[in-house]
C-alpha cells in the first residue's frame, strides 16, 4: 500500500513540502466490547494535498475509522498517525489543525447558529478569544449562513444544520479537513456548492478526507480513494488508477450482431455478449482501428464503435463482486 | 520519502507544537471554555426553570406562615413541627432565609443540582455535541473540570436564589430587626445578615458532593435523562437509608448526613464540629467521585 503514495506521480513539485502522509495507519484494528470486529487491520495512507475519497457501504467501518483518527475511540491494536503524530496521544497538538464533520452535524438547539460556533470555537484552546467574532462571522459567510446566524439552531433545516457543521469545521485554516457524508440532506444546488468548496479548499493546499457512499460524488471531486467493506480495506490509490483497474468495454452497435460477434472473437475480443443490436466485449490488446477494418472488410455494417470508460462503480463491483449498496 | 525528510518534517512539527503549547497555556488561563459553559448553562430554559422553582419555595412558605398567623399568634405549636426556625418567622423576616434553606436542602436543591450535574456530560453525548467539543479539541480533562466548576457555580447560584428570594419575601411580609440565636443570645440585624450569608455558603458547599456524584453518573451513560434520573434516585435512597437506625455505622459516610449542621452557624458561639465534618465529607465525595469520573471519561470510547 505504501508504494501508492510513494510513487504518486501527480504533484512532484509538492513532494518535498508534503513529506509524510497526512494520515497513515498501520494494522489499525477496533474490536468493540461485544466482540464485533468493526475495523480489521487497516493500512491507510492519505497523501498530503490530496482530496481523498473514503468509500464503503453503511456498516463497513468508515465511521469507526474516522473516530479512531480523531482520537474519540481508542484502537484495539495497531497505530494511527495524523499530521505525523500518533493518535489519540497527540490530540491536543493535532486537532487544532483538523476540521471535522463526523456523522452529521450536532448543534445546541437552544443557541443561535452564531452562538453554536462561538461555543465550538471557545472549546479550542488554541483559538484566540480576541478574534473569535471575526472568525465566526467569516465561517458563517463562507457557508452562506450569515442571514440566518441569529436564528435558533433548532429552527434550522437539515441542510442549514449541515452548513453550520461545515462552518464549525472551517473556523480555523486547517491542514486536514475530515468530512463524513458532507452532502447528506443537501439539495442538488447545496451539493454543488459543497463540491465547489471542497475543490477551493484543496486548491489552497488543505488535504480533504471525504467519506461518502455516493460513488459519482467521489469520482467528481477526489484525486485519491480507498474502498472499505466489512471492516477491511479493499483497495486504495489515485482515482484514475482505480477505475483503470476495471477495464472499459468495447461496444459495437450494428444491424448484423451475429456476424459482428464472430469477427470480434476472431480479433481477440474476449467475453463477447450480444444484446439486440449491441455487441460488447473486453477490448483487445491490438489497435482498435484494425478491429474496425476487420469488421468492415467482413461486410458487417457498423453504426458505432466505442470503448465505454469504466466508472468507479464498475471498479467497485469488480473488486467486491457485489453491488455497492449491499450492506456488509 | 527518505529518512532525512521524515525527521526534518518531524522536527518542524515539534517546533510548531512548542509555540502552540505556549499559546495554549495563555488561553486556558483565561478560562474561555468555562466562561462559555457558564453562559450556555445559565441561558438554558431548563436552568432558569429550576431556579424559578427554587425561588418560589420561600414565597410559598412565607405566604403560608402569613396566612396561618394572620391573627397574630405564633406559627405552629411552639417549636414543634415544620422546618427549623419556622416558628420565629413572624417575629423576624430574616428567619425565612433559614427556614427556606432548611426546607429546600433535603430535596429541591440537590435535585436541581442532580439534574444539572447528571446532564453535564451525558446530555452532550446524547445530542452529539460531545464529539465536536472533543475534536475542537476541548481536551477531556479540561472539559470535565469545566463541567464540574459549572455545576459548583450552579450550587452557589441555586442557594443564593433561595436565600435572596426568602430575604425579599421575609422583608415584605414580616418585621425585620435584631434576632435571637439558638443559644438564646441577641445579635444585631447586620450580624444576622452576615450569618445568613455564611449559612447560604455552607448549604452551597453541602451540595458539591452530590455534584461530583452526578458528574460521575453522567460519564457512565449517553442518555441525559437516565443520568439525571439515576442521580435523583441515589439522592432519595441515601436520604431514606440515613433514617434507618440499623445503618448507624454507615450513616456518617452518607453525603447528606451532616447537611443540617448549617443551623450550628446560628449558635453563639458557633459550633464548628459538625460543619467541619460536613465540609470534610463533601471534599471526600468530590475527590472520590471526581477521580472516578476522570478515570472513566478520559478512557471512554465516544461513539455517540
Amino acid at each position: 500500500m505504501g508504494e501508492v503514495s510513494a510513487g504518486e506521480p501527480e504533484q512532484p513539485g509538492t513532494r518535498a513540502e508534503a513529506g509524510e502522509p497526512v494520515i497513515a495507519t498501520r494494522a489499525l484494528t477496533k474490536r468493540y466490547r461485544g466482540g464485533q470486529l468493526a475495523v480489521d487491520g487497516l493500512d491507510l495512507t492519505v497523501p498530503a494535498g490530496s482530496v481523498f475519497g473514503f468509500l464503503g457501504p453503511n456498516g463497513s467501518g468508515k465511521t469507526t475509522t474516522i473516530r479512531m483518527l480523531m482520537g474519540l475511540i481508542e484502537p484495539t491494536s495497531g497505530t494511527a498517525r495524523v499530521l505525523g503524530q500518533p493518535m489519540p496521544r497527540a490530540t491536543r497538538a493535532v486537532l487544532p489543525h483538523v476540521g471535522a464533520l463526523i456523522e452529521g452535524p450536532a448543534l445546541y438547539g437552544f443557541l443561535s447558529g452564531r452562538d453554536n460556533l462561538i461555543r465550538y470555537d471557545s472549546a479550542d484552546p488554541a483559538a484566540d478569544p480576541r478574534t473569535r467574532r471575526t472568525r465566526v462571522a467569516s465561517a458563517l459567510d463562507r457557508v452562506g449562513l450569515t442571514a440566518a446566524a441569529g436564528k435558533k439552531a433548532k429552527a434550522y433545516s437539515l441542510g442549514m444544520k449541515q452548513r453550520l457543521g461545515l462552518a464549525a469545521a472551517l473556523l480555523q485554516p486547517r491542514r486536514l479537513l475530515v468530512l463524513d457524508e458532507p452532502t447528506n440532506g443537501l439539495d442538488p444546488q447545496g451539493m454543488r456548492e459543497i463540491r465547489a468548496l471542497v475543490r477551493e479548499l484543496a486548491s489552497d493546499g488543505t488535504t480533504v478526507f471525504l467519506s461518502s457512499h455516493l460513488l459519482d460524488e467521489i469520482e467528481q471531486v477526489c484525486t485519491h480513494a480507498a474502498v472499505m467493506a466489512q471492516g477491511r480495506l479493499i483497495t486504495q490509490g489515485p482515482v484514475a488508477e482505480l477505475s483503470a483497474g476495471a477495464r472499459g468495454r468495447l461496444v459495437v452497435t450494428t444491424p448484423d450482431p451475429a456476424d459482428a460477434a464472430r469477427i470480434l472473437k476472431e480479433q481477440g475480443v474476449a467475453d463477447v455478449v450480444v444484446t439486440d443490436d449491441r455487441v460488447t466485449g473486453e477490448p483487445p490488446e491490438r489497435d482498435l482501428a484494425e478491429v474496425t477494418a476487420a469488421l468492415v472488410t467482413a461486410g458487417v455494417r457498423v453504426r458505432g464503435l466505442t470503448v465505454e470508460r469504466a466508472s468507479l462503480e464498475d471498479a467497485f463491483v469488480a473488486l467486491t463482486g457485489e453491488g455497492f449498496d449491499v450492506a456488509g | 520519502m527518505s529518512r532525512a525528510e521524515a525527521s526534518a518534517s518531524q522536527g518542524s512539527g515539534e517546533l510548531r507544537d512548542r509555540s502552540r503549547t505556549a499559546r495554549l497555556r495563555r488561553t486556558t488561563f483565561r478560562a474561555t471554555l468555562l466562561r462559555n459553559e457558564l453562559l450556555t448553562t445559565f441561558r438554558r430554559w431548563r436552568t432558569l426553570a429550576l431556579l424559578a422553582v427554587l425561588a418560589a419555595v420561600p414565597v410559598l412558605v412565607g405566604i403560608a406562615v402569613k396566612i396561618e398567623t394572620g391573627d397574630g399568634s405564633a406559627a405552629g405549636p411552639g417549636s414543634g413541627g415544620g422546618p427549623a426556625f419556622i416558628s420565629q418567622i413572624t417575629n423576624n423576616g430574616l428567619f425565612l432565609v433559614f427556614t427556606a434553606l432548611a426546607a429546600t436542602l433535603p430535596f429541591f436543591l440537590p435535585m436541581a443540582v442532580g439534574v444539572v450535574a447528571g446532564d453535564a456530560i451525558a446530555g452532550e453525548a446524547n445530542s452529539g455535541t460531545l464529539r465536536y467539543l472533543l475534536v475542537a479539541p476541548a481536551g477531556r480533562s479540561r472539559l470535565l473540570l469545566t463541567k464540574y466548576a459549572t455545576v459548583v457555580v450552579f450550587c452557589l447560584a441555586a442557594t443564593l436564589v433561595v436565600a435572596v428570594s426568602a430575604l425579599t419575601v421575609g422583608a415584605l411580609l414580616f418585621p425585620l430587626g435584631d434576632l435571637t440565636t439558638i443559644s438564646g443570645t441577641q445579635i444585631s440585624f447586620a450580624e444576622g445578615l452576615g450569618r445568613a450569608l455564611l449559612i447560604a455558603l455552607a448549604v452551597a458547599a453541602s451540595l458539591i458532593g452530590v455534584a461530583a456524584l452526578g458528574l460521575f453518573v453522567s460519564t457512565l451513560t449517553s442518555s441525559g435523562i437516565a443520568a439525571m434520573a439515576t442521580t435523583v434516585v441515589l439522592l432519595i435512597t441515601v436520604q431514606i437509608l440515613d433514617q434507618i437506625p440499623q445503618l448507624h455505622a454507615l450513616q456518617p459516610y452518607f453525603f447528606s448526613h451532616y447537611w443540617l449542621s448549617f443551623a450550628d452557624l446560628m449558635r453563639e458561639p458557633v459550633y464548628w464540629d459538625e460543619l467541619a465534618k460536613n465540609l470534610g465529607l463533601q471534599a471526600l465525595y468530590t475527590a472520590v467521585f471526581g477521580s472516578a469520573a476522570w478515570a472513566r471519561f478520559t478512557a471512554k470510547d465516544i461513539t455517540a
